[in-house]
C-alpha cells in the first residue's frame, strides 16, 4: 500500500509540475523583488498571501523560488531566535 | 570581483537619492523611505554615507551577509559531499561578497517593506544557493531530451481516478510532442522532469532565470489549454499537493 501511495504522489507531483499553477502567478524577477516582505509577513503572523498576491502560486511553479523561499524563512526565524518553520 | 579581505571596504558606488538630497529616483517613491524601521533607517544612512561610519556599516553588514552564506552552504552540503571544508568557506565568502555588492548598488531601492535585514539575508542566501546549485550541476549533463519521461504507471487509489490520471498523463505526454516548441519542450522536461535547477539551465543556455521561467509559463499555460479542449477537469487543483 505505502509503494503504491507513493507512485500516486509521484505521478500527481509529476502532472502538477507540468502543468504549474493554475492562478496568476509573479515572475521569478517579481517574487525576488518581494520575497523578503512576504517573508517578514508570515513571520508576524500576518495574510502574506493576501498582501502579496501571485507569490504563492509562484513558489508552487517555481522550484528554485521555492528554495529561495524557504531557506530566507528558516533563515530569518533564526535571526529572530525562533525555531525555523517545519 | 576580487575577494573581500577582511577589515578592507569595498568601493562600490551606491546609486541612492536619499530624500534630503534631492529629487527622489524612481525606484525610491516619496513616501519609500518614510516607513523605515529605526535601524533599518540606520543602515541605509550610513551605508549611503561617508567616513568611518560609512566603512563600519560595510564591514558590519559584510559579516551579517557572511553568516547567512555560511548557512545556506551548510544547509546544502550534504548535496555537495566531494567539496573540502575550505572549498565550503571559500563559497560562502564568494557569495557574501557578491551580495555585498549587489545590497549596495540596490540600497537605494530598499523601500522599508520588510526589514533591512532580511532584505540582505535574500542577497547573500540566493548567491549561495546560486553557486551551490551551478556547483552541484557542473560535471552533469543536462537532459534535454523530450522522451525522459519517468516510466512509471499510475497508482491512484480507485480504478476510476487509475483511468483518469493515466489518460491525463498520456494527453499531456502528447501535448508536450505535438504542441509545444522544440525550446518549450526542452525548457519544461529539464526542469519538471530532469529535476534542472531552472538557474543551471539559464547559464548552460546563456540566457536569464527569468527567461526561461517565461518559457515555462507559456508551456504551460498552452498544456493547459490543450487539456481544457480535450475535456480534462484540470482546474479542479489537487495535483499541486500530490494528495
Amino acid at each position: 500500500m505505502s509503494a503504491d501511495r507513493d507512485r500516486t504522489t509521484e505521478s500527481r507531483r509529476l502532472i502538477a509540475a507540468l502543468l504549474g499553477p493554475a492562478e496568476p502567478e509573479l515572475t521569478c524577477e517579481q517574487c525576488f523583488e518581494q520575497l523578503d516582505r512576504y517573508v517578514d509577513l508570515q513571520l508576524a503572523g500576518d495574510d502574506a498571501d493576501r498582501d502579496v498576491p501571485g507569490m504563492r502560486a509562484h513558489l508552487v511553479g517555481c522550484p528554485a523560488c521555492l528554495e529561495d523561499h524557504a531557506s530566507l524563512l528558516a533563515f530569518a526565524a533564526i535571526d529572530d531566535g525562533e525555531a525555523p518553520p517545519a | 570581483m576580487a575577494p573581500t579581505v577582511a577589515g578592507s571596504v569595498p568601493r562600490v558606488t551606491v546609486e541612492r537619492t536619499l530624500p534630503h538630497e534631492g529629487a527622489p529616483t524612481a525606484a525610491a517613491a516619496p513616501s519609500a523611505a518614510d516607513h523605515l524601521d529605526a535601524e533599518s533607517r540606520r543602515w541605509v544612512d550610513e551605508l549611503a554615507g561617508s567616513g568611518a561610519a560609512h566603512d563600519d556599516a560595510v564591514l558590519r553588514l559584510h559579516a551579517l551577509l557572511l553568516r547567512a552564506a555560511r548557512y545556506e552552504v551548510g544547509r546544502r552540503r550534504r548535496a555537495l559531499p566531494y567539496l573540502r571544508g575550505d572549498d565550503y568557506d571559500d563559497l560562502a565568502q564568494q557569495s557574501a561578497d557578491d551580495a555585498l555588492v549587489a545590497v549596495l548598488r540596490k540600497l537605494g531601492t530598499f523601500r522599508g517593506d520588510s526589514r533591512f535585514t532580511t532584505w540582505v539575508y535574500k542577497f547573500a542566501l540566493y548567491e549561495a544557493a546560486v553557486k551551490l546549485r551551478r556547483r552541484a550541476w557542473q560535471d552533469r549533463e543536462l537532459t534535454l531530451q523530450p522522451d525522459a519521461w519517468p516510466a512509471f504507471a499510475s497508482a491512484a487509489p480507485s480504478p476510476a481516478e487509475r483511468l483518469e490520471e493515466s489518460e491525463l498523463l498520456t494527453a499531456l505526454r502528447g501535448a508536450i510532442r505535438d504542441r509545444l516548441s522544440a525550446h518549450q519542450r526542452e525548457v519544461l522536461v529539464a526542469v519538471t522532469i530532469s529535476g534542472v535547477p531552472i538557474d543551471v539551465l539559464a547559464e548552460r543556455l546563456n540566457t536569464t532565470r527569468g527567461a526561461l521561467y517565461k518559457t515555462l509559463h507559456d508551456a504551460r499555460k498552452k498544456l493547459r489549454a490543450e487539456l481544457a479542449v480535450a475535456g480534462f477537469d484540470i482546474a479542479r487543483g489537487d495535483w499541486e499537493h500530490g494528495s
